[in-house]
């Protein structure tokens, strides 16, 4: 599944996708910045409430394959403007972080 | 091939800016045309130190060596120092302030890390004069 298939599937918002047919594999859910740099893994899905520019950095050092801010949380300006220059996919969903995953879960688990 | 050396000073003060160093050396990285996987490494490792020095040290250098079998990341500072490097190391141990735990910093994570994303590890450090973090990554 590709970004593009999954912010089209979810129903989610686009707030930028500067790369929209990134492979996706897998997600994890986080706050903590560090947790994530531990404990993500490439092409991750991120599902998560923090949307100040680190999280852009965060992204772009761990090779996710997009962010997807829950809880109908908006980015702040600055990490609007740091996803347009790295290229990133920042998608929104007003669901919360436990039932966006479920959504995604389901969707990673129902055939093509 | 001779070693290419990358250096970065770390602004102390910026906790919004932090990681321009780590992405600067992430882009030159790429274009040198390393694997993913090695990149990603560097990228955490390079991060977490930037992350820590920002917090903690008012700032340092942060020095990567690329050579034909390794990449040698070296982070120095001129902070407080790490009065007991064990605590320090354990998973969820965290000195940082308010601010940087607003901004999703302070997990107590960033020196387990470095230490997991690496494949030596070293910290040198004097209490009331600063740390050095020297990890390599093998290119295998």
């Amino acid at each position: 599944m590709t970004v593009s298939e999954l912010a089209e599937k979810m129903e989610l918002e686009v707030f930028c996708l500067g790369d929209p047919e990134h492979g996706i594999d897998s997600a994890y859910c986080g706050d903590l910045l560090s947790w994530v740099m531990g404990r993500a893994e490439m092409d991750n899905v991120w599902f998560t409430i923090m949307s100040n520019q680190n999280v852009a950095a965060v992204a772009v050092m761990t090779d996710l394959s997009c962010i997807v801010l829950t809880e109908g949380v908006k980015p702040d300006e600055q990490l609007l403007e740091r996803a347009k220059t790295e290229g990133l996919n920042l998608l929104g969903t007003s669901l919360s972080t436990y039932r966006a995953a479920a959504a995604f879960a389901k969707l990673e688990d129902s055939p093509e | 091939m001779q070693d290419i050396v990358f250096r970065s000073e770390v602004d102390g003060n910026d906790y919004q800016r932090a990681g321009e160093a780590s992405r600067h050396t992430k882009s030159a990285l790429k274009r040198l045309g390393l694997p993913p996987e090695i990149i990603r490494r560097v990228g955490v490792c390079m991060y977490e130190g930037e992350i820590n020095m920002v917090i903690h040290a008012d700032g340092g250098t942060a020095t990567l060596t690329v050579g034909i079998d390794k990449i040698v990341i070296e982070l120095k500072d001129h902070g407080p120092g790490i009065p007991d490097i064990d605590l320090a190391m354990q998973e969820g141990w965290s000195t940082a302030n308010t601010e940087a735990q607003t901004l999703g910093f302070g997990a107590g994570m960033g020196l387990p890390n470095m230490k997991r994303s690496s494949d030596e590890f070293k910290i040198d450090t004097v209490v009331g004069e600063g740390t050095t973090v020297t990890m390599t990554i093998y290119i295998k």
